[in-house]
């Protein structure tokens, strides 16, 4: 690939547009959020609402949705920061993500989150795939309507965050440790303030 | 009608419209990021950035998003519907500049999958003149109309069949922004 062949002629990673900022240091969004502020804004104020914003959801849960969408659209940084959220605020930590991320049908959750998730899972593929049987199903588990929505937004939400990291080729984290430091920063102060 | 009580007459609030109503709290921000993107001071037209709404929104079958942003591009570009119809019928030939058609075909890959967007599909689209803060908005405008387009189909939102309510609703949302759109 083109890209691979520019990135080892370069010690620093590129993403497509010069985002004017150390890449390394803000890797994935951040760098994008620094770049165009005034959007950055309303991303962050989405994400924080949506995430951590008092819901019936654990906020582990929220995170959980967002883990599995982006690991499905495949996005390294947004799975890989998202899986290290939920897994902080998870009893049973990456194990259960882990679990949740390879086969959800079989992950020990209950059964509403595992229809929540369901829902989450044909948002990734399209709107028009959220069929009234999932809706039904999830119901019946004794999901909420809030409930309802706020997983459709949150994966939907991902599939823009998704695109957005991945469409301007930005880089995953490469610092050991990167995730786990950026996690103790979000469970303590949010995401208001990541950029 | 939708899937979920939104607690609105989804005549006169269709789409994404009782959505915003339902959770004033998650449509602030969104509303916010679309008047920016939309509407706000950046150097792509306001025209060409409804015409990539309309453009990524047609792509995901998303009815009401695609009717109400073909209805505002529409007014607010000189050829009207006709040149969106032409562009979502057929980019390749439709009347637009190089530049344009450049950031469309980022904004056609970024609706697949961010992973879609090559080194090459940018370089032709900086190689006609576009910047990386043009570049940088058709990746956002496209990337946020996945999440739009997913919620209101999502959750099952009414989308209304006659045009000339596309037609009003570009007429507000032109005179009064997206802030105001609930």
């Amino acid at each position: 690939m083109l890209r691979d062949r520019l990135r080892s002629q370069e010690s620093d990673p590129i993403a497509y547009i010069d985002l004017g900022v150390d890449e390394a240091e803000l890797p994935g969004i951040r760098g994008p959020l620094r770049f165009r502020p005034e959007t950055g804004q309303p991303l962050l104020e989405l994400v924080e609402v949506l995430l951590r914003g008092p819901h019936p959801l654990a906020p582990g849960e929220r995170e959980l949705i967002a883990a599995y969408v982006s690991g499905r659209n495949e996005c390294t940084y947004c799975c890989s920061a998202h899986s290290a959220y939920a897994a902080a605020q998870l009893d049973e930590g990456m194990t259960l993500v882990d679990q949740v991320r390879a086969d959800p049908d079989n992950a020990p959750i209950s059964a509403k989150l595992r229809a929540l998730l369901h829902i989450a899972g044909a948002v990734q593929v399209s709107g028009r795939e959220v069929t009234p049987e999932l809706v039904a199903t999830a119901r019946a588990e004794g999901a909420t309507d809030l409930e309802i929505h706020d997983t459709v937004l949150i994966a939907a939400a991902f599939c823009m965050f998704n695109r957005y990291v991945d469409g301007l080729g930005t880089q995953p984290a490469t610092a050991p440790g990167w995730y786990a430091q950026a996690s103790e920063r979000i469970v303590s102060a949010g995401y208001r303030r990541v950029v | 009608m939708a899937h979920i009580d939104l607690g609105v007459d989804e005549n006169e609030f269709p789409g994404v419209r009782g959505l915003m109503k339902y959770r004033p709290v998650t449509g602030k921000p969104m509303m916010e990021l679309a008047e920016t993107l939309l509407r706000g001071p950046l150097s792509l037209p306001m025209a060409d950035r409804e015409l990539i709404a309309a453009y990524v929104s047609g792509l995901n079958e998303c009815t009401f998003c695609c009717s109400a942003h073909s209805a505002f591009a529409a007014a607010l570009l000189d050829e009207g519907m006709s040149l969106v119809d032409q562009v979502r019928a057929d980019l390749d030939s439709a009347p637009v500049s190089a530049r344009l058609r450049a950031l469309l075909h980022i904004a056609g890959a970024v609706q697949r999958s961010g992973r879609e967007v090559t080194p090459e599909l940018v370089a032709t689209a900086r190689a006609e003149g576009a910047t990386d803060e043009e570049i940088h908005d058709t990746v956002l405008i496209a990337a946020a109309f996945c999440m739009v387009n997913r919620y209101v189909d999502g959750l099952g939102t009414f989308a209304p069949s006659d045009p000339k309510y596309y037609d009003e609703a570009a007429r507000r949302v032109i005179d009064a922004g997206y802030r105001n759109m609930v």
